[in-house]
């Protein structure tokens, strides 16, 4: 019961910051800022994936967040590499 | 790129995502996965290790060219057709092996499973030609 409040509270708090770091992916000055935004908006969708696996129990979703923890690393190093090469 | 940080990651993070990778791919044949998500990864990890090392050192850990990978999964993937081909059923249909393994239970090996492991290594190849050539540039 507590871990469903708890649940659905996180995704609430997790959708406006979502939308924070939209804005800031939209209006974001320099490149490096949209960059670390992107990063924000994967790791957001991942704790949602979490919140919803908690919800439904469906443990399927957990291999879903490891693979993309590991993969959205590895875009925003190549972000970096690109930005250190000044192509961006 | 000269990080010490991302190099030191680069080096431990290689086997965890092969490892991954390998888990995908097995577990592809009655759960979420399979070769190609499992062949992405695995090609992730190399090029992980490409952006930390540069190209010459991710072909060395690699130890052959991705050419040969993308022909070495084209020929698991047409091997895994002989098996049945050999038995009267139609080509390429699914032949299951059945082995008891002491202290573990059954174990099947099916060809299905070979189909995968060849899509696993030319997605492994693909990739890593393409992006290896663009690294080179």
């Amino acid at each position: 019961m507590i871990i469903e409040r708890a649940a659905y509270i996180s995704m609430v708090i997790m959708t406006i910051s979502l939308f924070i770091a939209f804005l800031r992916l939209v209006k974001g000055p320099s490149t490096p800022d949209r960059i670390v935004a992107l990063d924000l908006i994967t790791m957001l969708t991942l704790g949602m994936i979490l919140a919803y696996c908690m919800l439904t129990g469906q443990f399927v979703y957990l291999n879903t967040t490891i693979i993309l923890a590991l993969i959205t690393f590895l875009g925003t190093v190549a972000y970096a590499r690109y930005l250190e090469k000044r192509v961006l | 790129m000269r990080s010490l940080i991302l190099r030191t990651a680069a080096r431990q993070l290689l086997p965890i995502f092969i490892i991954i990778s390998i888990i995908i791919m097995l577990r592809g044949h009655n759960a979420p996965g399979g070769g190609f998500i499992g062949g992405l990864i695995a090609a992730s990890a190399y090029i992980l290790y490409d952006i930390a090392y540069g190209v010459v050192d991710a072909r060395r850990v690699l130890r052959m060219d991705p050419l040969y990978l993308i022909g070495l999964g084209l020929a698991c993937a047409l091997g895994s057709g002989i098996p049945s081909f050999l038995i009267d059923s139609p080509f390429t249909a699914q032949e299951w092996i059945t082995f008891t393994i002491p202290f573990y239970g059954k174990f099947a090996v099916t060809s299905p499973l070979v189909f995968d492991l060849g899509v696993y290594l030319t997605v492994i190849g693909v990739l890593l030609t393409i992006v290896f050539s663009l690294a080179e540039e």
